[in-house]
């Protein structure tokens, strides 16, 4: 297949990932925004929402020091602001012009998903948006970031297509899990002597909601919300989809399919396999002894590097 | 002035056999019902994402061509005369540009006037001796077609160079198909889905290598081109790759692409890019949507573009006027479609005759198209005619006129119901080594405005599907 087409693809379903995340950090944050402000403490959850979207850049310039983030400003330059490039408009924007650069590799129902959500973003407005209308247009941006997965699922060929389209997915997704962990890596250190107070517990659920885990963290612990298991959940738990352990088995996966269609093995499937190796080898409590903050940079850092191996491999 | 000619109610109001069932059906359906289709059908264009851009509107990077619910219908023996026209028209063509090319007979015998090849902006010196394979040029053409009454067709224009509209030909008939069921129950419409195979056929025909399997391509200059629909969407029917300049390249004469395995022989190029813009090297040095290096491996025999590099030689306005004579000069056959009838600018006696008759007749740019630059005299207020005046005078070499034809029209849903509307007709001709293809019917556009005779798409002009009945 084209280079080009396999990057369109690869691209295509980095952002709606990209669209999807930013939809639930938000939502979070909103819903963290609700409760009563001694529980929020001194914490400003819009700012740490800037942060964990990776584009403080962009806000600073654009609306001032990150500390004075406000849920106004945060929601509109996440939302719909034309000019954040990885605002969500954007993401749909990016999505579906590399859609459209590859029509033929993709289902009709796939476009139609990616279409149908371009032409109905169009609705909102570039402003900021009512809590209403924040909450509806959340619920739009994920049921249109499902929809085009389903439509993957179902309808596309096994074939290069569809391994290049997942392993956008997956670099994306695990990027995306990793960050909402560093920034937020401080509340989930095991600390003997803290109680853990409504202030904790609050942090620790928004996490798992919004990686939406809450419910499969007591299904897999069978326990109360406790920082290092929920740490363990996002990182090493294979069983959970949004966890790096679970994002590295899918990569392995679908970089060893392509490597299997086109008969040579390369350095990408190599990194994939030493990262996944060093996920499924180590326990929680391991992790924890390096340092969780070390341990996450290093495996932004290492995930970015298989991002270029893949481009430099097959996508140039 | 005469009857204008409907297509479905003939000159005097009797409503022509192959529209009967049609007829019948159109009087029963409430116009809600089919304002409601018609409104279901735009829904499904921009869903599927049909779309065009105009050139030079701002803030509306895509628009939809209106679709006309209503099809045209042409019957079988109507359809079987244009075809056989048609396929003479292309042969011409063909045997023109392969001589303009190389032996230039046509010159000699003082049949068309040197200057209209060397002086024209389209000739491609870079062509002159140049053997392309089986001497075809123009692989693919949309020849132009107006009617007048019932048994006269007219080639309006040739367009030998990357005719674009057959994705509409194809949309079209599928939107048919769903709205509508039950109309195709009550005629035999012949199928056009067969276009795709037919096209991919005559691409691998003109393959430089024999042997193994011949990789085509579709060259596009990218998603802004106003024609990108069609350009994905023919390599989705055809199952080739849509690829753009950047993922070509040329290493010792020799076109690859770069794929996820690697780089992979290109054999057949079918461009939808101007001569140029296809390499930097040979024409436009600023062009970037092209390939470096094309041009020298066309030049040594080791890809084939489609259409040929330089048939725009063939196609203006001036060389139409020609046509005529070309097919008489190749053939020893007297044309089967007649041209409409045009005055050359360029020759003293045409151009007062234009000059002083400019009400009534439409004046033309050379090498102009998509409605732009033209002037309908019968439509044309005094100070548009004064402006077109001084313009002929300025430059006459670049205009041609032809009389204000009485269109045919057919019957087209608007806001008041179902009322006439003008038409014309772009089939699509397609010429591999092995013969010449033809789908029945074709574009059909229609010009949405009540009297109005242009019916570009870039001028508020509409489509409609175009049945041509089996039997």
């Amino acid at each position: 297949m084209l280079s080009r087409t396999a990057d369109n693809l690869y691209w295509l379903t980095r952002y709606v990932e990209r669209a999807d995340c930013l939809a639930r950090i938000l939502d979070v944050a909103q819903r963290l925004s609700y409760m009563p402000l001694t529980y929020g403490g001194s914490t400003n959850e819009w700012s740490s929402v800037v942060l964990t979207a990776g584009c403080a850049d962009q806000f600073i310039e654009k609306h001032g020091p990150i500390e004075k983030a406000t849920e106004e400003n945060v929601v509109s330059f996440l939302a719909l602001d034309p000019e954040n490039p990885t605002s969500i408009r954007n993401c749909f924007e990016v999505a579906r012009t590399n859609a459209r650069s590859v029509r033929t590799a993709l289902t009709s129902e796939m476009w139609d998903a990616i279409n149908g959500a371009w032409i109905e973003l169009r609705a909102f407005p570039d402003r900021g948006l009512s809590r209403d209308e924040l909450t509806r247009f959340l619920a739009f941006v994920k049921e249109s970031s499902l929809r085009f997965d389903g439509a993957m699922h179902r309808t596309m060929l096994r074939n290069d297509a569809f391994w290049f389209a997942r392993t956008g997915t997956h670099v994306e997704r695990a990027d995306n899990t990793a960050r909402i962990l560093d920034v937020k890596y401080h509340v989930l250190l095991p600390e003997e002597e803290r109680v853990g107070g409504p202030l904790d517990y609050f942090q620790w659920a928004s996490i798992l909601r919004s990686v939406s885990a809450l419910t499969a963290f007591h299904w897999v612990y069978r326990d109360s919300v406790k920082p290092w298991l929920v740490a363990d959940l996002l990182i090493l738990n294979r069983a959970m989809p949004r966890s790096l352990a679970s994002c590295y088995e899918n990569l392995t996966g679908s970089l060893d399919d392509i490597a299997d269609a086109y008969g040579r093995q390369g350095p990408a499937q190599r990194l994939a396999r030493s990262i996944r190796a060093r996920l499924s080898n180590q326990s929680i409590d391991d992790v924890f002894h390096t340092g969780l903050h070390e341990f996450i940079s290093e495996f932004v850092s290492d995930n970015n590097k298989l991002g270029a191996e893949i481009a430099e491999q097959y996508l140039t | 002035m005469r009857r204008i000619f409907d297509e479905m109610s003939g000159e005097d109001g009797t409503i022509r056999p192959a529209y009967e069932a049609l007829q019948s059906w159109l009087e029963k359906m409430p116009h809600e019902v089919l304002e409601q289709r018609r409104k279901e059908a735009e829904f499904i264009f921009r869903r599927i994402g049909i779309t065009f851009a105009v050139y030079g509107e701002q803030n509306s990077q895509e628009r939809l061509i209106p679709f006309d619910i209503v099809p045209r219908i042409i019957t079988h023996d109507e359809w079987t005369g244009l075809a056989k026209g048609l396929e003479q028209r292309v042969k011409a063509l063909n045997l023109y540009i392969n001589d303009v090319y190389g032996k230039r007979d046509v010159l000699r015998a003082g049949i068309v006037p040197e200057e209209l090849v060397f002086q024209n902006p389209a000739f491609r010196p870079e062509m002159n001796g140049q053997r392309v394979p089986h001497d075809l040029y123009v692989h693919i053409a949309g020849i132009d077609i107006v009617r007048t009454d019932p048994n006269t067709f007219y080639v309006l224009e040739d367009n030998a160079r990357t005719p674009s509209g057959v994705s509409y030909m194809l949309e079209n008939r599928e939107i048919m198909l769903r709205l509508f069921p039950e109309l195709f129950s009550l005629h035999k419409v012949a199928p056009v889905d067969k276009y795709a195979d037919d096209l991919l056929a005559t691409l691998r025909s003109l393959s430089p290598r024999g042997g193994s399997e011949p990789n085509v391509a579709i060259l596009t200059p990218g998603i802004y081109n106003s024609a990108y629909y069609e350009h994905s969407f023919l390599a989705d029917k055809l199952g080739v790759d849509l690829v753009e300049g950047r993922d070509l390249f040329v290493k010792d004469n020799v076109v690859f692409m770069r794929t996820t395995e690697g780089p992979k022989r290109v054999d057949v190029i079918y461009r939808r890019l101007d001569d140029d813009f296809l390499d930097p090297l040979a024409f436009r040095p600023d062009s970037v949507l092209g390939v470096p290096g094309l041009m020298s491996a066309y030049q040594a025999g080791n890809v084939t573009l489609t259409n040929a590099v330089g048939t725009g030689v063939a196609d203006d306005k001036a060389v139409y006027s020609y046509m005529p004579d070309i097919i008489r000069f190749y053939l020893s056959e007297e044309p089967i479609l007649p041209n409409v009838p045009t005055y050359r600018c360029r020759e003293p006696e045409h151009l007062k005759y234009v000059l002083d008759h400019l009400p009534e007749l439409v004046v033309k740019e050379v090498h102009g198209s998509g409605g732009y630059g033209m002037l309908v005299g019968p439509k044309a207020d005094k100070a548009q005619i004064e402006v077109f005046r001084a313009k002929l005078k300025h430059d006459p070499a670049n205009f041609i006129a032809q009389p204000t034809l009485a269109l045919s029209t057919c019957p087209t849903l608007v806001e008041e119901g179902v009322a006439p509307r003008h038409v014309d007709l772009r089939p699509f001709i397609l010429s591999g080594s092995d013969k010449v293809r033809i789908v029945p019917g074709g574009l059909t556009r229609v010009a949405m405005k009540e009297g109005s005779l242009v019916v570009n798409s870039s001028q508020g002009g509409g489509t409609k599907d175009t049945w041509v009945l089996d039997t």
